[in-house]
């Protein structure tokens, strides 16, 4: 039924990532409803979903100018995006 | 503290059904084959991020990327400032309100393709009504079929005739909501026209004008139909804008992994520009 989606593993683990994280996202708001607002270091005002928005974008653009600039393998900039996340959860 | 309830989220299913059904499923489709190569036949095999490495060194995409930009640049700095004059310039009462308005409409209610048409019969040189007068009356050299400086120029002149009216009617709308008593406090005071704009019209005019020049970003950094009517990105490759090259490499030479991952590319440019739009509008509405 999904030959046609063409699927590999590691975009379909990409993409149960992203969606893992949305559901991670949709616990929390449970729990701790009002999506965390605050006005972070950029000056935004960013709820815990804007901030994976963010993390996410950019982690695809480290990813994207790596590959443009450098090229394959991909660890530094999968470090480089990790790190980029979990400052932007923490400070923006 | 106060108990939320939830339920509501429940009403959003059908909605999120239909964008999974025409957005999603297609756009994972689309990072799929962009990690593939296939010969057609539903068989695919894996080629890593190959496509975009190529891809972003590409020195056809640079160009086309280029051109894109250059394009929605020169749209931006011809409709915005020309929209806001002729809303300015337009009467807010009367009979001739609705004259303008449905004059202003017009151009945008004609689909894509048949303004490509319609322009490409127009300026045509010889046959072209604008081509003849151009040549055999006025004495210019004018063939947009030929000289990329002029294809340039009818695809621009073009679009500023398409959609100017766009930015038009959503200043228009700013400006009508301004009242009366403004422009009579303005008067007291002996404010020039210069800074009854300044103060009073522009910033009533900001917040659609964001959406305005949102709009027109992504309209025109997305373009397709009407260019690839009029030129068919010709001369050369002179008005290839980025989708016209991403339907060559798709549906023209039936590369789909490459198409996939261009237009992955393209996609995140969209939505870096879009976000960062929508968060400086909503950032000085805070203010």
């Amino acid at each position: 039924m999904l030959s046609w989606m063409a699927w590999t593993l590691p975009t379909a683990l990409v993409f149960i990532g992203i969606f893992s994280a949305m559901g991670v996202l949709v616990v929390l708001e449970l729990k701790y409803p009002g999506g965390q607002e605050r006005r972070g270091i950029l000056g935004l005002t960013t709820t815990r979903g804007d901030r994976l928005f963010i993390s996410l974008l950019g982690s695809s653009y480290i990813f994207l100018i790596w590959l443009g600039l450098v090229g394959t393998p991909l660890w530094w900039p999968l470090g480089i995006s990790v790190a980029a996340s979990a400052f932007c959860f923490w400070k923006v | 503290m106060k108990t939320h309830n939830q339920k509501a989220w429940f009403f959003v299913l059908p909605v999120l059904f239909l964008v999974a059904f025409n957005a999603l499923v297609p756009m994972m489709t689309v990072v799929n084959y962009s990690v593939q190569e296939t010969f057609g036949n539903n068989l695919f095999f894996w080629q890593g991020l190959d496509w975009f490495e190529n891809i972003l060194r590409s020195d056809r995409f640079h160009a086309a990327l280029g051109r894109q930009f250059l394009f929605t640049g020169l749209i931006l700095l011809i409709e915005v400032p020309l929209g806001i004059a002729i809303a300015l310039s337009m009467p807010r009462k009367g009979v001739w309100v609705s004259v303008c308005l449905v004059a202003m409409a017009l151009p945008m209610l004609i689909p894509w393709n048949v303004v490509g048409a319609m322009w490409n019969i127009f300026t045509l040189p010889k046959i072209g009504l604008a081509g003849y007068f151009l040549n055999d009356v006025l004495g210019v050299n004018y063939n947009m079929t030929q000289d990329p400086v002029a294809a340039w120029v009818t695809i621009i002149v073009m679009d500023a005739w398409h959609w100017t009216s766009l930015v038009v009617l959503l200043s228009y709308a700013g400006l009508v909501s301004i009242p009366e008593a403004y422009y009579q406090a303005a008067k007291t005071d002996g404010a020039s026209n210069w800074s009854i704009f300044r103060y009073i019209q522009l910033p009533k005019m900001k917040t659609v004008l964001t959406i305005a020049i949102l709009l027109r970003f992504m309209d025109s950094f997305n373009i397709y139909t009407e260019p690839f009517v009029l030129t068919g990105g010709g001369p050369g490759n002179s008005t290839t804008l980025l989708s016209i090259d991403l339907v060559k490499i798709a549906l023209g030479q039936f590369d789909l992994g490459p198409a996939a991952a261009m237009s992955l590319i393209y996609f995140a440019i969209t939505l870096l520009v879009s976000w960062l739009f929508y968060t400086l509008m909503n950032k000085d509405n805070l203010n």
